[in-house]
Formats: structure tokens, sequence, C-alpha cells
């Protein structure tokens, strides 16, 4: 036999129970071609082109599943940052850009369209203003268009006003969306040191170094990874877990290159990157946080989880690089707390606060990732909690990012439901203590030094 | 093997009982698969274990379509059937 028994059944076993699954196959755009300073023409000329290059993407990708047996969840689109295709300072033409983005979306069957997206980690242009202006309305009125805001980098340092901004900003979505719990906020992350092929939502966009279109295939199975450290049994030493870990994200990876290299040759287009990330739904059994918990570790959020994720990250990078010829996006593990089950039971019994959840974040992908948060925390209050994960990402060459919902009316012991893969989130208590003042100053913090590092 | 010749593995594993790879065999023939490879155990007393290998090349039939079938031949068996193209086992276990 080519394949011995036990190789075939650890195959199926990582499907059937370990949840092996593409998390996203993702399909990025270009639109630097379809800049218009006519508002309804450059809307026009973006839907054209989305459906264009995506209409064969969700059947395509059906079709791939169906042929390898390796289910796809999520088909989705980034696009060229809105900001450098929308060429009017003017938040309605955003607004009537963003609606058919949305639109477009709909038609070619994608659940989320990453995009709407504005870099001012050094400043805002005009144009900058009048896509963040639109924002509250573009998130609160449209189903899947998703923003990002780069208010950060490592070379740039950190933007304060740009954080504030983006606090008031916040408060405004959660407003506007306060029958849902504030779910608006859940299609907005601000950045330090983006990637710009990350097939992630909601935080995916499309860099102007990529090519015309390509497809950026985002694998996951926190489940495999599970059970590979089970097997070992409680007898196993951390070098022996880390073992495990790598090889277990190397079968990983090669089952998401197999899908990535077909979907890219189906449509025609060039096979961008495969992000090794560890992504978690709140289904049962595909948590990051169990991942923790079979470590040896209570929850999450006990001491030691810092040290716990850094090992997993770092494994799953290690496997993962040999398995495939293009690795990029994020890579590495998510905890976002709302969309993982084991991070919601650690957040109700306030094993995990937002303060470990930070530490957490400075070892691992992303950052404080749906996190809820009382409604009456101040626009100030959410702009230091900004600038401390942006500080993180800033100071250790990473990226980190913030997705966190002020949900209206909610307070500690309340819950926010959002539904689907955004799953529910009980709200995490905030510092009371303020940060008003240092928030008001504004201006930039500088970028930090990258020498006498000791 | 490239992906032309199409081939896909078949697991059946469950509850041992009399006919199980005969009926597999005979399903897989009435669809134009060509067995390749069959390897089959008996774990403990009478957990059945079978991992196949066959070529779809001259069946019409998709994946999950050959699924359905192979689960219909057996549906009043407690069997767990799956089928998984061959490359996949490819890419995880060969480097």
């Amino acid at each position: 036999m080519k394949f011995s028994n036990e190789e075939i059944l650890e195959t199926i076993g990582m499907i059937a129970e370990g949840k092996l699954d593409i998390r996203t196959v993702t399909l990025g755009i270009s639109l630097l071609d379809c800049s218009d300073p006519n508002p309804a023409a450059c809307a026009r000329k973006v839907r054209e082109k989305i459906l264009a290059r995506g209409e064969k993407l969700s059947d395509k990708a059906d079709f791939v599943a169906n042929e390898y047996g390796l289910p796809i969840v999520n088909k989705r689109i980034s696009l060229t940052p809105l900001s450098l295709v929308v060429p009017v300072a003017d938040p309605a033409a955003f607004l009537e850009v963003a609606r058919a983005v949305d639109l477009a979306g709909e038609e070619i069957g994608v659940n989320f369209v990453g995009g709407y997206t504005a870099m001012i980690q050094k400043g805002e242009t005009a144009i900058d203003k009048a896509l963040i202006a639109a924002m509250p309305e573009v998130l609160a009125t449209t189903q899947r268009f998703c923003a990002s805001v780069v208010l950060a980098t490592t070379r740039a340092g950190i933007n304060m006003d740009g954080c504030y901004t983006m606090g008031r900003v916040i408060k405004d979505i959660a407003a506007r969306t306060a029958e849902q719990d504030g779910i608006g906020c859940a299609k907005l992350v601000l950045f330090a040191n983006p990637v710009e092929d990350n097939p992630f939502m909601a935080g995916a966009f499309y860099g102007i170094g990529e090519s015309e279109s390509s497809i950026l295939v985002g694998v996951s199975g926190p489940g495999v990874i599970r059970r590979a450290i089970e097997k070992l049994g409680p007898e196993a030493d951390l070098g022996q877990v880390a073992e495990a870990i790598k090889k277990s994200a190397f079968k990983i990876t090669r089952a998401g290159e197999l899908v990535g290299k077909e979907m890219a040759k189906q449509l025609g287009v060039s096979f961008g990157n495969l992000d090794l990330s560890l992504a978690p739904t709140p289904a049962d059994g595909d948590s990051v946080g169990q991942v923790l918990e079979v470590m040896g570790l209570a929850m999450p959020g006990a001491p030691g989880s810092t040290a716990a994720l850094m090992m997993l990250n770092d494994a799953v990078k290690k496997g993962g690089l040999f398995a495939s010829s293009s690795v990029g996006g994020l890579s590495g593990a998510f905890i976002p707390v709302s969309e993982d089950a084991s991070m919601i039971e650690a957040a109700k019994v306030g094993a995990i606060t937002i303060e470990k959840l930070e530490a957490m974040t400075s070892v691992c992908s992303v950052g404080l990732d749906m996190v809820a948060v009382p409604g009456a925390t101040s626009a100030e209050t959410l702009a230091a909690i900004i600038a401390d994960e942006m500080a993180i990402g800033c100071a250790n060459h990473k990226t980190t990012a913030v997705r966190i919902i002020p949900a209206p009316g909610k307070d500690i012991g309340d819950f926010v439901h959002f539904g689907g893969l955004l799953g529910e989130a009980p709200i995490m208590a905030v510092s009371k203590i303020s940060a008003d003042n240092f928030v008001r100053r504004g201006g930039r913090i500088p970028a930090p030094l990258q020498s006498l590092k000791n | 093997m490239g992906k032309n010749s199409k081939s896909i593995v078949v697991t059946v594993i469950g509850k041992d009982e009399v006919g199980i790879v005969a009926k597999i065999a005979t399903a897989l023939a009435e669809n134009s698969i060509n067995i390749i490879d069959i390897n089959q155990k008996i774990l403990g007393d009478e957990i059945f274990a079978m991992t196949l290998l066959a070529d779809r090349a001259n069946s019409s039939l998709s994946l999950p379509e050959i699924t359905a079938k192979l689960k219909e031949s057996v549906k009043d068996m407690a069997l767990n059937v799956t089928v998984q193209d061959s490359e996949v086992f490819q890419y995880m276990h060969r480097v």
C-alpha cells in the first residue's frame, strides 16, 4: 500500500475529530485601476472588478473542497485599501463605494470583504479623514464590508491622535449598532505593523505590493494540535510537546498548500500565500484555549499562559514553514475571546483579564481580539487600551491589533451575542484608572529605537 | 501517481460483519472505480478496519457522490465510510 494504515487513519481522524479545515480561501483583488473622482463611476468600476474576478470563487471553492474532501469554511475577498482607491475627500463618496462593495460581495456569495482601510500611522490625509468620517455609517449599514485602520508601525511610531479618533469612532459605531450589542465594532480592526497579505477577517486588506489578484489561504486546526498533544500524555516534557505541535502543524499546512495551489489553478490567479494561523471558532473542539489547557493549564489566563502560548505560536511556525512554498500573512495563534469556547469560559470566571490578554498578545498573532467591554467605557480609555496594544506591536516588530466592542448598555456580568463565527462573550472589566490627560495630549509617539537593545 | 490518475483512499471502520468487502467492492465496480490496493484487518475481536486505494479516472462521479454510493451500499451496517483524494495523503505524509 502506498500509505500505511496509521497515516490514513491519522488524516481521517484530523478531519473528523480534529476538525481540520481550510478556515478561509480569500481572493485578493487589486482595485488600483478602479480609482475615479466621480463616486458613482468609482463604485461601478469597483463593483465590476469584484464581480469579474470573484464570481467563480464560491463555486470553485466548493468544487475543490469536494474534490479533496477537505472542508473550506469561508470564502472571502480582500481589497486594496479604499483610501487609495477613492480619490475624493468626501465621506459620501466612501459610503457610496462601500455600499457597492457590500452588494458585490453579496452577489458573489462571500461572507466578508476586507479593505475599508486607511493607513494613518504617521498622520491623516484629507481622504483618510473622509474615510474615517464615513466609517460608523458604513459599518452600521453594510453587512460584510470590514474596516481596518493602521495606527502604528515600528518605523513611524504611534499616531496618538489617530488612537483617540478611533476611540471616538468605536463609540459611535457601537451606538449605531446598539441593538445588536455593538456588532459594528466586530468589523473594525486597528493595527500596528499589519501584513498586506492577511487572509483572515476582519483585518484583511490587499496591499499595494501584491499582484493583480491572488489566492490567500488561511488554514486552521487547533483541534488537531490538541489531539496530538493529548496522545503524548501528561508525562511528556515540553520539548516533546513542541515537537508534536511542529509535526501536526506541518501536516495541517500541507493540506492548506494543496488546496491553495488548486484554488489558484482553478481561478487562474497566482497562489499568494498560506497563513499558518491557528484560528479558533466557537464550535466545540475548535479552540486555541483548549490547546493551552491540554498543555497543562487549568484555563487560559492562568500563570504560565504567556509561556505556553509563545511555545505554541513558535512551534506552529516552525512546523508550517517547511510545509509550504509561500508562507505569509499573520502566521501565528489567534486568541479572540468571543470566538473560542475555552476563552469565553475563562473570561466568564475571570481567569483571563484584559491585562493578561495584553501580555499574551506580545507572543502571538493579533492582539486584543473580540473583547467586549462595558458600554460606559470612555473614548479616552479605549484610546489608551488601543495605544498599549500598538506599543507592544511597535516595540516587538510584530503585528498587533485591537478589535474591541464597548457594548451599549452592558456591564460586567452581562453577555454580548453576535452569533455565527463572531460568537458571544462576557463583558470584561476595564481599569477605572484614568488615562484621559495622557490621551488628550495627542500627537505622535516617536518610533522606538532599533539599536542599543539590552 | 500524478493528479491524472485520480486515485482515492477509502476507509471503512466499524462493527465486523460478513460481506463488507464484497459490498464495497461491488459498489466501486458498479461505478467504474478500479481497486489498486486493499488492506483489511480485524482490530481486537470485532472492529473491522479497511483502507483501500482505488483509481476513479474512469468514473464520472464526484468525490461526494462516490462517498454517498459507498455509504448506501453498507447502509444497514454499523460502519463509518470516508473517501479522500489520495493527494491529500501524499501532501501530508510524504515530503
